[in-house]
């Protein structure tokens, strides 16, 4: 097994430190930092992402998976820089305001670096200015919300509003989730998108923002 | 008045109580302050709502203490005051039931991921649920009742905790599942089998399932748990999952569908039968009268 496979099948087994020895070692041997972000962690993490979303692994094994990712992605931080690597895109995530649970969207931001995009993460309690300004001053395309509770899930609605009343429609994109949540609420409150899961939110930030 | 564990052994089936969230939002509960604060603000909300389930026919009342560890406080800012608010909401339900209905002292999860997931420690949580069930217990509590859990380690850190600070008191410790192809598990990834055996060794006097989807899952929850469990099992389903209904949200199972299932859960074995989210005194009168005409004819 060459050595991206290998980083790639260690993460998938939750093995962080045997991910940054690899992921040392092959940026030794000269493997660009670009391959062992795509080919090695990113590669893994998208099984990961596969089997959790066929509930064919738990949350633990996910959990586990991100720790490893990020033992490797620490270490290509500096390298993917003087490489000129992009990561994926911005995502400005949070939960709603009024709502201070937070474990699901913690769930979509591991999920979300795990498939290689910038999560900007404004923990909980979030007002809907914060999303709308945050993605502004970072140029994120993408704001992602959490709610779990049928009291606070109506404040999306609001974030949603101000985008267009800023003239921001089409430029920042709204994606939401939360235990409570349906496709049919994402409809009627004029989200772009909606996920059940942290899997299916990657794959729908991908849709939306038109990446691979 | 006679102990969960004495009625239980009798061979008598109870009946829980319902959602409370919902009860202290229609009675002012601001918008995202704490449930728990109503205890320290408005006790005699609490009262009302615990007389409502006691006229309804619940033999348990649970207190407004879901969130009473220290690390759900502190979201709210409200840690300093954790040992008021625990001893509140024991107080004022006890005062409501006046002996007419078993004091059900809730915790629920801290809401932290446990190492090596997250960055909390067991011994953390275990300190947590310690200072919490200290107050229960000491406030007048019939019975702790550990609830919604979905980590096995967390849920048996509570159980111990409880059987160490109220070593006299019932424990009853119900776990979230979903189901999966495979069966019904946590979100953490414990089986209905693992979670009974966890949570017995730990010391839990009841055990069983909370929360959830709906009525017919709980079913086949419990089919799994009563065939596994050593001790007697526990089920308080939601009332089917929120729907949004233009600007409201609603619950969709009628008192008469959940009721309709009792039977069947009874002739599994199920000792106790409540409600979670989106349940009503309604609910749990339906619940109520179907529990008493499957003892009337048992």
């Amino acid at each position: 097994m060459d050595i991206l496979n290998q980083i790639a099948d260690s993460l998938q087994k939750g093995e962080d430190q045997q991910v940054g020895t690899l992921t040392a070692e092959a940026l030794e041997s000269g493997v660009s930092a670009g391959d062992v972000l795509n080919k090695g962690l990113i590669a893994g993490m998208n099984v990961v992402g596969e089997q959790f979303r066929l509930r064919e692994i738990f949350l633990p094994d996910v959990l586990l998976a991100a720790r490893a990712m990020y033992a490797g992605l620490e270490l290509l931080r500096p390298h993917l820089a003087k490489e000129g690597v992009p990561l994926r895109g911005k995502v400005v995530i949070g939960t709603i305001k009024g709502d201070l649970h937070d474990i699901g969207k913690n769930l979509v931001g591991i999920m979300l670096k795990g498939a290689g995009f910038e999560v900007i993460d404004l923990g909980h309690d979030v007002e809907p200015e914060a999303f709308v300004d945050t993605a502004v001053r970072e140029g994120a395309p993408l704001i992602g919300m959490s709610a779990l509770l049928t009291t606070t899930m109506v404040r999306m609605k609001e974030v949603v509003a101000l985008i267009e009343s800023r003239g921001l429609s089409g430029q920042i994109k709204t994606i939401v989730g939360g235990a409570p949540l349906s496709p049919e609420f994402a409809r009627e409150i004029g989200a772009d998108g909606y996920a059940s899961d942290g899997a299916t939110a990657v794959e729908r930030v991908k849709a939306l923002l038109g990446v691979a | 008045m006679e102990g969960l564990r004495e009625r239980l052994r009798r061979g008598e089936r109870l009946v829980g109580d319902g959602a409370w969230g919902t009860q202290l939002m229609q009675r002012g509960l601001p918008d995202g302050q704490a449930p728990e604060w109503i205890a320290l603000e408005r006790p005699e909300v609490i009262e009302e709502i615990a007389r409502l389930y006691v006229d309804a026919g619940a033999d348990l009342v649970t207190t407004d203490t879901f969130g009473g560890t220290s690390f759900r406080l502190a979201l709210h800012d409200l840690e300093g005051e954790q040992e008021r608010i625990n001893r509140q909401a024991v107080e004022a339900v006890r005062r409501a039931v006046a002996g007419r209905a078993l004091v059900s002292a809730s915790v629920g999860p801290s809401g932290r991921l446990l190492e090596p997931y997250g960055d909390t420690s067991p011994e953390a949580v275990h300190q947590a649920f310690v200072e919490q069930v200290r107050v229960l217990g000491s406030a007048g509590a019939d019975l702790i009742c550990i609830e919604t859990m979905s980590d096995l380690t967390e849920a048996t850190q509570a159980v111990r905790a409880a059987k160490e600070q109220a070593p006299g008191l019932p424990v009853m410790a119900t776990m979230t599942f979903e189901p999966n192809p495979r069966g019904y598990y946590t979100v953490m990834g414990v089986s209905v089998e693992q979670a009974a055996a966890g949570l017995v060794e730990a010391g839990a006097d009841v055990i069983g399932s909370n929360c959830g989807i709906g009525m017919e899952h709980m079913v086949g929850i419990a089919r799994e748990l009563t065939r596994v469990a050593t001790v007697p099992v526990a089920v308080q389903p939601n009332a089917g999952l929120p729907e949004t209904k233009g600007a409201n949200v609603v619950y969709n199972e009628t008192p008469e569908a959940m009721a309709a299932r009792v039977p069947e859960l009874l002739d599994l074995g199920v000792a106790l039968i409540g409600g979670c989210c989106g349940t009503t005194p309604d609910h749990i009168r339906a619940l109520r009268a179907a529990v008493d005409a499957w003892q009337a004819r048992a």
